[in-house]
């Protein structure tokens, strides 16, 4: 464990900041999956249908529901497994490697 | 080489497979058995998670209800994929970082009440026995139309199956034939598509053409789902890629089916099998990956199987039908009623049958003459759709359709019987950890030793087995397919609010988690049993149908949870820690009791 954070939490405060800024991770990724899933797809699917050019010959909003969404959740998911363990790290809750 | 013969060989093959790993991979102590010693890679997780997810109902069905219902189909395509986002947000690394065997454990512990704890039993019991019906029911379709043999035949070999890897070897023996059986499944699924997104628009990657272009006869070319759009309108439908379902109905399905999927127990206690916190959110990726690979490919197969079978059946007269329109016609699965006599088929919008049962009743006639239809004796509806077909054969038939090697067809059943087993497996240890850790460890008879743990666990998982069997054997046809919208609306209502509530507020107590769990399961089993059951009439309020109900429920949940625990008393100190605890990701440890 290398890689200690320098200033002189006490540990609880260390964790109040650990937990506070996963919060705002999980907060950014769930933002952008109810964007993806429910806004796109089923919310504004009709504004995007009509305004948006469609992704080859498919309209913009079907083509998000059908397929667009889930190739976001995928990216989400990755997108949060970097940015946690980074946090991790930095924050000194670095874990044994997991194989 | 005949078909039959490579079926046997697909199929036998995929089983030998399977029971050499079982065996290789016995679960000795209840540690092995319930989370497999806690030390699977994330890969490995990632596609039994898979393949375990992915039941013979999204195999065989989803594909035929895309292509039946174009854009209204995407709230499962996004509901099931969609969850997965929340379980790995929300749930799995902290009820991992937890570190017992089920997640009824943990509604135990934290809301320290032996009465929350039977509520998860119960709700677990529930929703596994929902599902595992369907299962068995789906590889006895599948022996009885592979084999020719009885229905009942082919659950019994199923199900015998399924407890020799399941029941005797528990997590452990499931992980590793679960891995098997995804790559059965993939190679199942993707293949035929393929050769058909080739034969229709020319692409080899299937995704590419479902928003390819479409050649006609003409030599012209044309946007595949504008082409679909057409032919849809042309013969009454909505268009494709607009569907028909409201878009507050649509919403609260989709957010019910994502809830839903994050609080679906068979799949939470999948992750408690990773070594530690970092684990999951890797062993999250995977699962995920793989999981889309199949969903991507389902609108695909589902707007090919939708042109392919207007182009080819409608307008068509039956001496010219297709082959596989009459061999899936002898399997009763495929029904012409030429209700304007013209001997052409005619493919509209609404049900050739009168009533609420639309399938076919045939005429037990003698032999059915060469080039004749199958006779029906069913009430005939008003409108003028002439041709029945069941959603479940288009990707049955689908390599048929495509006039694929026989090989192809033999890989696909035998993708069927993966996925009805995989998933059947996931379920039986759920079931069979509810009864033998959940009840008669932690309520019954706290002193229970492991090695009686583990035989309860074996009793268990049979005795569930030959209840699923027998429903599968004779199942309460209705029943069982609008009980599904009971299983997502449960989780949805009960175990993801209540979970979510137990990590993320400290506050949160005893009297308010059951008083919201009540109250939400309580309205989102009210409201299905009323409008499934009890009344025929369809006037939903808001018109969010029975489906989407458990997204209401869940929001009714988190209301009357948090209204309570404002006005009784905090959780004990004890209770507290252990939720500080569970939000660190670190020193996850091996799982202990």
């Amino acid at each position: 464990m290398n890689s200690k954070p320098s200033n002189s939490y006490s540990d609880n405060g260390r964790q109040n900041v650990y937990w506070t800024k996963s919060l705002q991770i999980v907060l950014f990724i769930l933002t952008i999956w109810f964007v993806i899933s429910l806004g796109c797809g089923v919310l504004f699917r009709e504004k995007l249908d009509a305004l948006l050019p469609p992704m080859g010959g498919a309209p913009f909003g079907f083509w998000m529901a059908q397929q667009g969404a889930i190739i976001g959740f995928l990216l989400l998911l990755f997108l949060y497994m970097i940015l946690m363990n980074s946090l991790d790290r930095k924050s000194g809750f670095d874990q044994e490697d997991e194989e | 080489m005949s078909q039959d013969l490579w079926n046997y060989i697909f199929i036998g093959g995929s089983f030998a497979l399977y029971i050499g790993i079982a065996v290789r991979s016995r679960a000795a102590t209840t540690k092995e058995y319930y989370v497999a010693s806690g030390g699977v890679s994330p890969f490995a997780n990632g596609m039994a998670t898979a393949a375990d997810w992915m039941s013979a109902a999204t195999f065989i069905s989803m594909a035929g209800i895309i292509a039946a219902s174009g854009y209204d189909a995407s709230r499962f395509l996004m509901g099931w994929t969609g969850g997965f986002v929340l379980l790995t947000t929300l749930i799995v690394p902290y009820l991992r970082k937890f570190n017992k065997f089920t997640v009824t454990d943990f509604l135990g512990d934290r809301f320290y009440s032996n009465f929350a704890r039977a509520v998860g039993v119960v709700c677990a019991v529930f929703i596994c026995m929902t599902y595992i019906m369907g299962q068995m029911r789906g590889v006895g379709l599948v022996f009885s139309r592979l084999f020719d043999i009885e229905i009942w035949t082919g659950v019994i070999i199923g199900a015998g199956i399924v407890f020799f890897y399941a029941g005797l070897g528990g997590m452990k023996g499931i992980t590793y034939t679960q891995v098997a059986q995804y790559c059965v499944m993939v190679f199942a699924y993707t293949i035929p598509a393929v050769f058909i997104s080739m034969a229709l628009t020319g692409n080899v990657i299937p995704q590419f053409g479902l928003i390819g272009n479409f050649t006609e006869a003409t030599g012209d070319t044309v946007p595949l789902l504008t082409k679909l759009n057409q032919l849809n309108t042309d013969l009454g439908f909505p268009d494709y890629t607009v569907g028909k379902l409201g878009t507050l109905d649509m919403f609260c399905i989709t957010a019910a089916l994502m809830c839903g999927t994050a609080g679906l127990p068979h799949v939470i206690v999948r992750f408690f099998t990773v070594k530690s916190v970092k684990a999951v959110r890797k062993s999250a990726c995977w699962t995920l990956l793989f999981i889309a690979v199949i969903y991507l490919t389902a609108p695909a197969i589902g707007a090919f199987a939708r042109t392919n079978l207007i182009l080819e059946v409608q307008g068509t007269s039956y001496a010219e039908a297709p082959d596989w329109f009459k061999s899936w016609e002898d399997r009763g699965l495929i029904a012409w009623v030429d209700k304007n006599g013209d001997g052409v088929m005619q493919h509209k919008a609404g049900s050739v049958f009168a009533g609420k049962n639309e399938k076919p009743i045939y005429a037990v006639a003698a032999e059915r003459a060469a080039n004749e239809p199958r006779l029906t004796t069913n009430k005939l509806s008003e409108n003028a759709n002439e041709v029945y077909y069941d959603r479940d054969i288009l990707v049955m038939a689908n390599p048929e359709m495509a006039k694929l090697p026989m090989w192809v067809i033999a890989l696909v059943m035998a993708g069927c019987v993966a996925a009805a087993l995989s998933t059947a497996a996931g379920l039986l240890l759920v079931l069979s950890t509810s009864i033998s850790h959940d009840l008669m460890k932690k309520i019954v008879n706290p002193g229970m030793s492991d090695s009686q743990e583990v035989i309860w666990a074996r009793s268990a998982s049979f005795g569930f087995l030959a209840i699923a069997a027998y429903f599968g054997i004779n199942p309460p046809a209705e029943f069982v397919a609008k009980t599904v919208a009971f299983a997502f609306g449960l989780a949805a209502s009960s175990f993801f609010p209540t979970i979510l509530m137990g990590v993320f507020s400290k506050r949160m107590n005893r009297e308010g988690a059951i008083a919201g769990m009540i109250a939400g399961i309580g309205l989102t089993l009210g409201y299905i049993i009323y409008f499934q059951f009890i009344v025929d009439h369809q006037d939903y309020w808001f018109g969010i149908s029975p489906e989407g109900i458990g997204f209401i429920g869940m929001l009714v949940n988190f209301s009357v949870a948090t209204l309570v625990s404002c006005v009784t008393p905090p959780p004990p100190a004890s209770v507290v820690e252990m939720v500080e605890e569970i939000r660190l990701p670190r020193k996850a440890g091996s799982a202990t009791h």
